[in-house]
């Protein structure tokens, strides 16, 4: 009854507690600056029709991702939708439709954490978008005379846009010290990689659909806009980085800075702490087992006491209105 | 497919949706950072949101089915078993198989996986006990750009009627997915598959657009010109504030027992 | 043509006709050449605001219309737009509810309702503008029997000027005084709604049998 629609939750939404405070605050910053871009950007575009046409859309994104087909022995192929939404309606409004999606996910689906929603808007609705952005632009560049070009460049927009998220999510895993880099970058590649062919093979389905009815809606080889350039540029610098950047961080699986800087956050606030609260004023702390138990029963305690409670109370309501009737 | 909001008539319901966003908010910050092998601090955690939820009167069944949403990324933290810090502990495996296995790393890992699951259980307590209508209102109040949260709202509206032409589709593809015994390629090959999902994709993205022009006529028919109404950033009643600043101070508190207890 | 005040006209016409366009224009959402005119308002973008307060369109598919998250704030969009202050947006909104018989829906969500509730809700959210005009787009398609009685019970009561786009001929007999059909674009005749009906070869030309 109560599940998200595309239920097999997608391996790129990170739940919070998987990434370190401080990785996470960094990606939503990020993340606020860029979605902020997109709004202005699509709204001097679309204008008053923004609100219903992005809303709608992104609503169809959200449901679309629950269509699925089967691949073999119950694993089975869906889609994410950015690369879909980058060709259909250009990469701001995509970046806008993907941020509705991600956050309505996380916000009443629980899919993908609230902290850590920055970093799940920065791989699915800005790196998604933007790769997905530049790798169809060159390539339609270069097939602009085939009549397959829309179809090769949308195969490979999604598989790449794909690809490359899992990368950005495998390497703020590591950022975060919950996986290391050698053990994170190849899973979470190896299992993209598969992944994105079935997008990129829905995409494609989804693209020939669009072709045969509304040919209009896929200015195939029409000159790339204007204000997009940003997007190319920083899509193919996100391919770069990321393409680039992931070997040799699982090669100095160690070499990751941020891990330490929270954690020496951390010992200096417990140094403050332990300044302030010398260990024998709180028997008990010093000793964790100790702790734990203490907690445990104050825990249990509060939780018993409260159902307790509301249940007399309840038992209460319920006599009167037994009394009354 | 539901809205996981739970009607009802508690207190926890009727605080103002901003107190539960910054709440809850706080709340998994502040979990996510208490260090590690924090155990006490934990239980303490859950306690208080499990508090809440008692509270709110939902059900124990609607947050231990939610929280398993969290579970497959679980992997994600696995690895560090083997490859977290010395000392290294053999570990003997039938068949004589050794593996080094760092307690350590272990300590990290099931770390990982309660706050995770604590941090699930704060947002689903939050998202069965605010309306989505107030949860918009709330958010606009806290900042977030108006023009994001009308587009987000008008999503959210729409959610359910695609996801029923969604499901009416899967029906429909489902009634024609007959497989002839005997036959040699059942179901056609993968592409097909794909091909015949991603048609069904490109159909719902055609038939949303046409939808998306229709609402758009029903707006401008009603006045509708791309200005959206600004919400008076109402200043939030006393008691609420009150409340939100004992919780705040709770969660302070509750982290720093996690400083003194984790390692 | 040209509709009179008070007057309740049917727009009928095969699929295609133009029926859905000529609705598009009657509030300016379409527009294109010739000249539309209401209560001597001539269409242009300086009257477009004052327009649309006039004339109140239902939309065939009330799923289109109700596109806020709660029944209320549906009914409170338009008055909200024309920028009334708070009380009397509330007052306005529950009025128009109270007028289609749907005041206790004021909270629901309008994916929850039956598709005639909707319909009604639908009908409130232009109501709640005051509308001196009101323009419906098939206003019975898809209800069961009971339903679109009590849909068109509820046309009944109300006072505004009404052009139904409709192939529901009973409707059209027990609801309105004269009769439009459409054919091709364009205005195949026009007549009291019992002479129209009575015409079974014009009808049949048309689609309508």
């Amino acid at each position: 009854m109560l599940r998200s629609p595309g239920f097999t939750p997608h391996p790129m939404h990170i739940p919070d507690g998987f990434l370190s405070v401080l990785v996470s605050i960094a990606f939503w910053v990020v993340a606020a600056v860029l979605v902020g871009i997109a709004l202005r950007k699509t709204n001097q575009v679309l204008g008053e029709r923004q609100v219903p046409l992005m809303g709608v859309l992104a609503a169809a994104i959200f449901a679309g991702q629950m269509l699925n087909f089967s691949v073999t022995g119950g694993t089975s192929g869906h889609l994410l939708g950015a690369a879909l939404a980058t060709i259909l309606l250009g990469p701001w409004p995509a970046v806008l439709v993907m941020t509705s999606v991600v956050s309505v996910q996380a916000l009443l689906f629980q899919d993908g954490g609230i902290l850590a929603l920055g970093a799940n808007l920065f791989n699915m609705a800005i790196v998604g978008v933007f790769v997905a952005y530049a790798v169809r632009t060159l390539l339609i560049g270069v097939l602009r005379k085939r009549s397959w070009g829309v179809f090769a460049s949308g195969f490979l927009a999604s598989w790449t846009s794909i690809f490359v998220a899992s990368l950005a999510c495998a390497l703020q895993l590591a950022l975060s010290g919950t996986s290391p880099a050698n053990v994170a970058v190849p899973a979470m590649a190896g299992i993209h990689a598969l992944i994105g062919v079935g997008e990129g093979l829905i995409t494609v389905g989804a693209l020939a659909l669009v072709y045969a009815a509304r040919k209009d809606l896929l200015t195939v080889g029409e000159a790339q806009p204007a204000g997009n350039t940003g997007v190319l540029i920083g899509g193919i610098a996100l391919s770069l980085l990321l393409v680039l950047g992931s070997p040799l961080a699982s090669s100095h699986p160690d070499g990751l800075e941020w891990v330490a800087e929270q954690k020496g956050f951390l010992e200096a606030a417990r140094g403050v702490l332990y300044n302030i609260i010398p260990d024998y004023v709180m028997p008990g702390i010093s000793d964790p087992r100790l702790a734990t138990i203490v907690a445990g029963i104050l825990g249990a305690t509060v939780v018993f006491g409260l159902a307790y409670g509301i249940a007399r109370a309840e038992r209460r309501s319920a006599a009167q209105t037994g009394a009354r009737g | 497919m539901h809205e996981l909001y739970v009607s009802g008539d508690s207190g926890i319901h009727q605080l103002d949706a901003r107190v539960k966003v910054i709440f809850t908010v706080a709340f998994v910050v502040f979990l996510n950072l208490t260090p590690s092998r924090a155990w006490p601090a934990y239980i303490l955690f859950l306690t208080a949101i499990v508090s809440v939820a008692l509270i709110a009167r939902l059900g124990a069944g609607l947050l231990l089915r939610r929280a398993l949403i969290a579970l497959p990324f679980a992997l994600a933290a696995v690895p560090l078993i083997f490859t977290g810090p010395a000392p290294r502990v053999p570990l003997h495996m039938p068949g004589g198989l050794t593996i080094a296995t760092s307690p350590e790393g272990l300590v990290r890992c099931a770390s990982i996986v309660a706050k995770s699951w604590i941090s699930v259980e704060a947002a689903v307590v939050l998202a069965a006990t605010t309306r989505v209508p107030d949860l918009l209102v709330a958010l606009q109040r806290l900042r977030v750009p108006k023009l994001l949260v009308a587009v987000v709202g008008l999503m959210v509206r729409y959610l359910f009627v695609i996801v029923d032409e969604v499901n009416g589709m899967l029906r429909a593809r489902a009634s024609r997915s007959a497989t002839l015994t005997g036959s040699r390629h059942p179901g056609g090959s993968v592409f097909w598959r794909a091909r015949v999902t991603g048609g069904m994709a490109g159909s719902l993205f055609l038939r949303s657009l046409e939808r998306s022009d229709r609402v758009y006529a029903a707006m401008v028919s009603r006045g509708y010109n791309g200005e959206l109404p600004d919400r008076q950033p109402a200043a939030l009643p006393r008691k609420d504030l009150a409340l939100l600043a004992l919780g705040l101070a709770l969660l302070a508190l509750l982290w720093m027992l996690g400083l003194l207890t984790g390692g | 043509m040209s509709v009179a005040q008070g007057e309740k006209v049917a727009l009928v016409g095969a699929n295609g006709a133009g029926k859905s366009t000529l609705i598009g224009h009657l509030n300016g959402v379409l527009r294109g050449s010739g000249t539309v005119r209401i209560d001597g308002l001539e269409m242009d973008k300086a009257n477009l605001g004052r327009i649309r307060a006039l004339v109140g369109v239902v939309f065939q598919d009330p799923d289109d219309q109700l596109f806020s998250p709660t029944v209320f704030e549906d009914v409170a969009f338009g008055p909200t737009y024309q920028g009334h202050d708070k009380p009397t947006i509330r007052r306005k909104a529950h009025q128009a509810l109270e007028a289609v018989h749907m005041g206790d829906y004021a909270g629901r969500n309008p994916y929850h309702l039956s598709s005639g509730e909707k319909k009604r809700i639908a009908i409130a959210t232009v109501l709640s503008m005051d509308p001196r005009i009101l323009v419906l787009d098939e206003p019975t398609a898809g209800l069961d029997p009971r339903s679109r009685r009590e849909l068109i019970e509820l046309l009944l009561e109300l006072p505004q000027t009404m052009v139904i786009a409709t192939h529901d001929l009973a409707l059209v007999e027990r609801l309105t005084s004269r009769t439009v059909v459409l054919g091709g674009g364009e205005v195949a005749a026009e007549g009291s709604t019992p002479a129209i009906l009575e015409d079974e070869d014009l009808l049949a030309r048309h689609g309508l049998r």
